[in-house]
């Protein structure tokens, strides 16, 4: 591979320098996120399972996956929480802001969930099955933060 | 070397407290260990091995086997540390179990421990997860167990009047053990009033923060019954580690619960574990997973928990009784967590509870949980297994 671009986690202003190594499954799936705005999962060749996020080998059947698969953008709620104890994000050292839904996405055509934020506008439409879809950050630059979140579809 | 039939013989417990900066780490895993040799009339000598465990991330020391030599009377002798997660105390004690199955020691000490109030357990835990993909939303173990209590009541029309009752029983039976850090009972109305943390778990839905530690010593069938007359005999293990991402797990259900269970129940020929067993230790974080995982288990059907729990089968007294010792819920040095459920069912099945044990132990089950949904479980006997 010619390309190399480094993944930034952002923290605020706090900088916390280290290199993780997503793989070539996760790079691919936040390349499509920024630029064209899909979701890719990958799907077992043996349990014929969609996983997002796509990794390299199905840990359950033990055997290598090759084959991506477009998920969402829409789906469901498969399970939430809404978080409203206060405590510090161990990502940037600051208080969390709460309360703020905490959302497990069934993606359309995967099998496995996406864990991002729902919005709390109205909190009596936030239930397990309810129809959502994401919204898009303004400037995407390859990371999980390209999602801003997932809002209810009324 | 054959394979050697395994017992506990003996074990120690600190008095667990929200914060003893009266001890640092080393004396407070010192007082357990002493608790435990006493207990079995061993002394340090006696001790062939050492096997030991905390979540070592939250004190942020490193090497623990090698820190707490001081207090774990390891000194010169064969010491290993096994740590995983919130599982931690489970295997601990499978793997003493392992170790003094294989042959190649005879008697070996089996220490869990934690200062949790030294730590940031939600900043911990969350770091246990993975940095790209699970941790943007993630708050923690409250986070992770109130979305399994939510898919749960969305599929089957639970409450949280049902998951306060489990809480209740609990707080209830705390006030029988000295050793357990909340000892105070409470009222459904009480849960329900407490603050709301993360729907739909309740403050007093949940564990706290604990300071303690705990030491089993087990022995192998040559010595076992030379150093107590009621040892507690371990019939099996089973576990489960299933999931490495969050999105991955199958949420409303314990499904490495689910495996363990009819792995143990298999493998010790247990058809019907309602009747068979005399009492559970469970690691019940909160109190949702009072109702969830005795489904796992195959205690009850699937979405009959709440009917089980309300109909007062698994309070003291009742036909399982579930947490004598007030259970996670009322204590949890989380290193320690798992291995205390294992030693408050050896107390059981040896009849050295006090005053919560439960009559006429037969046969008894310890279960850890942790990780990512994991699930470790024990079956303890009285009677000597055959070979």
């Amino acid at each position: 591979m010619s390309e190399k671009e480094r993944l930034i986690i952002e923290s605020g202003d706090v900088v916390q320098p280290f290199n993780y190594a997503i793989g070539l499954h996760g790079s691919v799936f936040f390349k499509e996120l920024r630029d064209n705005r899909r979701f890719m999962g990958i799907r077992c060749p043996k349990c014929k399972k969609v996983f997002i996020p796509p990794r390299r080998v199905c840990g359950e059947c033990f055997v290598e996956m090759e084959e991506f698969v477009e998920v969402g953008p829409k789906g469901k709620i498969g399970t939430f929480t809404i978080l409203r104890y206060a405590f510090i994000d161990p990502e940037t050292g600051e208080k969390k802001p709460v309360p703020y839904g905490y959302g497990f996405i069934l993606l359309d055509g995967a099998d496995t969930l996406f864990q991002h934020y729902i919005s709390i506008e109205d909190e009596k439409k936030v239930r397990v099955g309810a129809p959502v879809e994401p919204v898009f950050s303004e400037e995407r630059k390859g990371t999980i933060r390209d999602i801003q979140y997932f809002r209810i579809i009324d | 070397m054959a394979k050697k039939r395994v017992a506990i013989v003996g074990t120690g417990q600190t008095l667990h407290r929200s914060h003893r900066p009266d001890v640092n780490g080393q004396e407070l895993i010192n007082e357990a260990v002493q608790l435990a040799l006493q207990d079995a009339d061993l002394s340090i000598q006696d001790i062939d091995a050492v096997v030991i465990g905390n979540m070592d991330h939250f004190e942020g020391i490193n090497y623990v086997d090698c820190w707490s030599v001081d207090g774990s009377g390891a000194y010169m002798k064969p010491i290993i540390k096994l740590t995983t997660g919130g599982t931690t105390g489970s295997t601990l004690a499978i793997g003493g179990y392992h170790i003094v199955a294989s042959g190649f020691f005879e008697k070996v000490l089996v220490i869990g421990w934690e200062k949790n109030s030294e730590s940031d357990t939600t900043g911990a835990i969350t770091t246990a997860f993975d940095a790209v993909w699970d941790r943007l939303v993630f708050a923690g173990a409250i986070s992770g167990l109130a979305v399994e209590a939510q898919a749960y009541m969305a599929r089957y029309g639970a409450t949280d009047r049902d998951g306060a009752r489990v809480s209740v029983r609990d707080r209830k039976h705390a006030c029988n053990n000295p050793h357990a850090q909340l000892r105070k009972e409470v009222t459904i109305e009480d849960v329900l009033a407490s603050p709301m943390l993360s729907d739909p778990i309740h403050l007093l839905d949940v564990c706290p923060r604990t300071d303690g530690a705990c030491a089993v010593i087990m022995a192998n069938e040559d010595v076992a019954e030379k150093i107590t007359s009621t040892p507690d005999w371990l019939l099996a293990t089973a576990n489960r580690h299933t999931y490495s991402y969050l999105g991955d797990v199958n949420w409303g259900e314990l499904e490495s619960m689910a495996d363990a269970s009819r792995e143990l129940f298999g493998k010790t020929g247990i058809k019907e574990p309602r009747k068979e067993i005399s009492v559970i230790e469970m690691y019940q974080p909160y109190s949702f997973a009072g109702i969830i995982w005795i489904e796992d288990m195959g205690l009850v059907d699937r979405g009959k928990g709440p009917e089980y729990i309300w109909s007062g089968a698994t309070d003291m007294g009742g036909e399982l009784p579930i947490n004598p010792s007030g259970g996670v819920i009322a204590c949890n040095p989380i290193g320690a967590t798992g291995l205390i459920r294992c030693a408050e069912a050896a107390l059981q099945v040896m009849g050295k509870a006090d005053k919560r044990q439960v009559p006429d132990v037969r046969l008894a089950v310890s279960t850890g949980f942790g990780g990512c949904m994991w699930t470790d479980m024990i079956l303890h006997g009285k009677e000597k297994p055959e070979v």
